[in-house]
């Protein structure tokens, strides 16, 4: 098992009410599962959570075999910077950067991320980056060096896709990464990131509230199923 | 996390370019003034270096040593030659130099001494005059330059000079009655000798006595068109007084054309008189017979209070010996308010500056929020964040640094022939001091400690936003 919850409740700070009320989530070794739901419903809260960004107040994350509770500030962090890798709904790349130091940033940050990415690149973590993004369609010289506010709405949402696997960690969480694609663009993207996913061997919890995204995935789960909470509020 | 840092300012290379002009202005600054100040010191510790005692007429130890040696103002009272002779014969001197001073060249001090000052004089520690060009003067009307009389106006052995009276510019009273040919001009030393004129002290008095002789005769040496001061303050008509006193009430009555018929021969007291009439009291001192002062070299140098009590009780007439060094320590004391008062306006600048950096990089903070967001996403601790501004606080410090430094030399390479044309100040592009290195540490480490405000900010702010700061 990569993920497992259990009891997690979490509510808002000064917010009576919580947003997040979930029994029991499991996601095995390198399955992909899509998460639908409404916006608003706490998706990305949930994220948030199993990121280790948000102190729950009750229950067990329990990711890679480590109780996320057990650890604290920069443990957490650390932890995070090794075993996960996110995609965003604004796909986040920091416009200053080129693609490839975009993608070479979690490296810049975790040893393990940069030590697997390094065994998987001939040596060098920058090579990985360039075979990963050109699997994704971005191998060409000019994109590679070119600063990511250059780049298409497409284009950045793959380099952020590349991002979040370099390093091949066992989890990826992606928050609603296909709401800014057209149709083709969508399923394209969400293609090339289940293959890549698979490739590096890598868990996907892949939140959205498009429905029909759902025939891509290994599993996929209502959340309003599995979240009991009676009200929910964006991350 | 370099490159990240270089990248983000990069980014921001308008606003980076801005702050670091602004820390860099302020760190030449700042060098610029320890450097002035430390020029300004050594040159006058080097220039007084091998004098150890300067004898005058009693007065201000400080206004003696600036006018006899620094040719900056003038004493009041003159020294007998006789008084001269018996100090410079007594067992402790190993040397004694006279010294008349008063007159200019278009600005530059004339110093009216003998050919021993060329040998005896010292400055950087011990080093000996040279010419480079020339000799000592040799006759009356000979003349020494300093190096840079002789090239601010191009003069060469041979050529011919006129001095002025009085120690300005601007000269009112030129004696072009007795024109001086340059038999030499020395190399240049980096202190103020670079900037005075030498001639013969019977040639220094001797433009004053036919200066004399060719009023009284009722000629006018300023015939050539230049105007002509007629001073009659108190203080000339209280000398006037003294010399009446001294000399009589008969010399006072006596006739214009007696005196004209009499002076050739005898010198007498009433051209005396009538000179200091025109001329003020300056002139009186530079009559035959008495000179402004005396540099003295000592045979041991453990015998200087001994013959500085001696002078002070000299008992013919009121002198002062003045230690050249000690009477430095006591100018700095007189410079120090407004040295300290430089250095406070240049710290000011300095905190400014970095005042400026911490304001540039707290304003960003904001506008990079998200840019923080998206690195904890990616895997870096609050700590990585706060390390980011610290690390650029210290490239925008570093780079202000070096431009500063750099600004700093650019600064002195195009002043400093100002500087030494205009205040005889010889400020080279040297290497930094290790003084003005810990001002640049100083400065260095103030950045960073700065630095530390907006970074706690952001260590703040990140672990608050998480990754949920969205745009």
């Amino acid at each position: 098992m990569t993920l497992g919850i259990r009891s997690l409740r979490y509510a808002w700070p000064g917010e009576p009410d919580p947003v997040l009320d979930i029994a029991s989530l499991e996601v095995g070794p390198g399955e992909t599962l899509f998460l639908q739901g409404r916006s608003g419903s706490g998706k990305s809260t949930l994220l948030a959570a199993i990121a280790g960004v948000v102190e729950i107040g009750a229950g067990a994350v329990h990711l890679a075999g480590t109780d996320l509770g057990a650890l604290h500030g920069t443990a957490r962090d650390r932890f995070r910077a090794d075993h996960v890798g996110i995609v965003f709904q604004q796909f986040n790349l920091v416009p200053y950067l080129s693609t490839l130091d975009n993608v070479l940033l979690p490296c810049r940050f975790s040893r393990t991320r940069r030590a697997r990415a390094a065994a998987g690149g001939s040596g060098e973590p920058a090579s990985a980056a360039v075979r990963l993004l050109a699997h994704l369609g971005l191998g060409d010289a000019t994109v590679l060096h070119a600063r990511a506010l250059e780049l298409s709405v497409g284009q950045q949402q793959r380099v952020a896709a590349a991002r979040a696997l370099i390093g091949s960690p066992d989890l990826v969480l992606a928050d609603e990464p296909t709401s800014a694609l057209d149709a083709a663009l969508r399923d394209d993207f969400v293609d090339l990131l289940l293959a890549e996913c698979r490739a590096a061997g890598s868990t996907l919890l892949f939140v959205s509230h498009d429905r029909g995204l759902a025939g891509h995935f290994d599993r996929t789960l209502d959340f309003a199923e599995i979240n009991r909470a009676p009200r929910g509020r964006p991350c | 996390m370099l490159k990240l840092g270089l990248l983000s300012l990069l980014n921001r290379r308008t606003t980076f370019t801005l702050t670091v002009l602004s820390i860099a202005i302020s760190v030449a600054l700042i060098l610029g003034i320890e450097r002035l100040r430390s020029e300004a010191r050594d040159g006058f510790t080097d220039t007084v270096s091998g004098i150890d005692l300067i004898v005058a007429a009693r007065g201000n130890a400080v206004q003696i040593l600036m006018a006899t040696v620094f040719g900056i103002g003038s004493t009041t009272n003159a020294i007998g030659m006789d008084t001269y002779e018996r100090i410079a014969a007594l067992p402790q001197v190993e040397w004694a130099v006279p010294i008349a001073h008063g007159d200019n060249h278009r600005g530059f001090p004339v110093i009216g001494t003998t050919r021993e000052y060329f040998g005896r004089y010292r400055y950087a520690g011990g080093r000996p005059l040279s010419f480079a060009d020339g000799s000592s003067f040799t006759g009356p009307t000979g003349a020494v330059l300093g190096a840079e009389v002789a090239l601010r106006h191009g003069y060469a052995v041979g050529a011919r000079i006129v001095n002025a009276h009085g120690a300005g510019e601007t000269a009112f009273d030129v004696h072009d009655e007795a024109p001086f040919t340059v038999t030499g001009v020395l190399e240049r030393t980096g202190t103020p000798v670079d900037r005075m004129v030498f001639v013969s002290l019977p040639g220094f008095a001797a433009i004053h006595e036919d200066a004399v002789r060719a009023e009284t005769r009722g000629a006018d040496p300023l015939a050539i068109g230049k105007g002509r001061s007629r001073t009659t303050d108190s203080r000339v008509r209280g000398t006037r007084d003294r010399s009446a006193e001294a000399r009589g009430a008969g010399a006072r009555r006596a006739s214009r054309d007696d005196r004209e018929e009499r002076h050739d021969a005898t010198r007498g007291l009433e051209e005396t008189e009538a000179h200091v009439e025109d001329h003020g009291a300056d002139e009186l001192e530079h009559l035959p017979g008495r000179i402004n002062a005396m540099l003295i070299g000592l045979k041991s140098k453990s015998a200087v209070l001994s013959m500085q009590r001696f002078i002070a009780e000299y008992p013919d007439e009121p002198l002062s010996a003045v230690l050249p060094a000690a009477t430095l320590l006591e100018l700095w004391t007189l410079t120090a308010i407004a040295e300290n008062s430089l250095r406070l306006v240049a710290m000011a600048v300095v905190v400014a500056g970095m005042l400026g950096m911490v304001t540039m990089v707290s304003a960003t903070l904001d506008a990079r929020r998200r840019e923080f967001a998206i690195l904890r996403s990616v895997g870096a601790t609050p700590w990585h964040v706060c390390g980011l501004i610290v690390l650029e606080a210290a490239v925008i410090t570093a780079t202000g640094l070096i431009a500063g430094t750099l600004l700093f030399y650019l600064g002195i390479a195009l002043a400093s022939p100002l500087l030494a044309d205009r205040f005889g100040l010889n400020v080279g592009l040297d290497t930094l001091s290790q003084y003005e290195l810990g001002i640049l540490l100083l400065v260095g480490a103030f950045g960073l400690l700065a630095s530390l405000f907006p970074a706690w900010r952001v260590y703040r702010r990140t672990l608050a936003d998480g990754l949920a700061m969205r745009v």
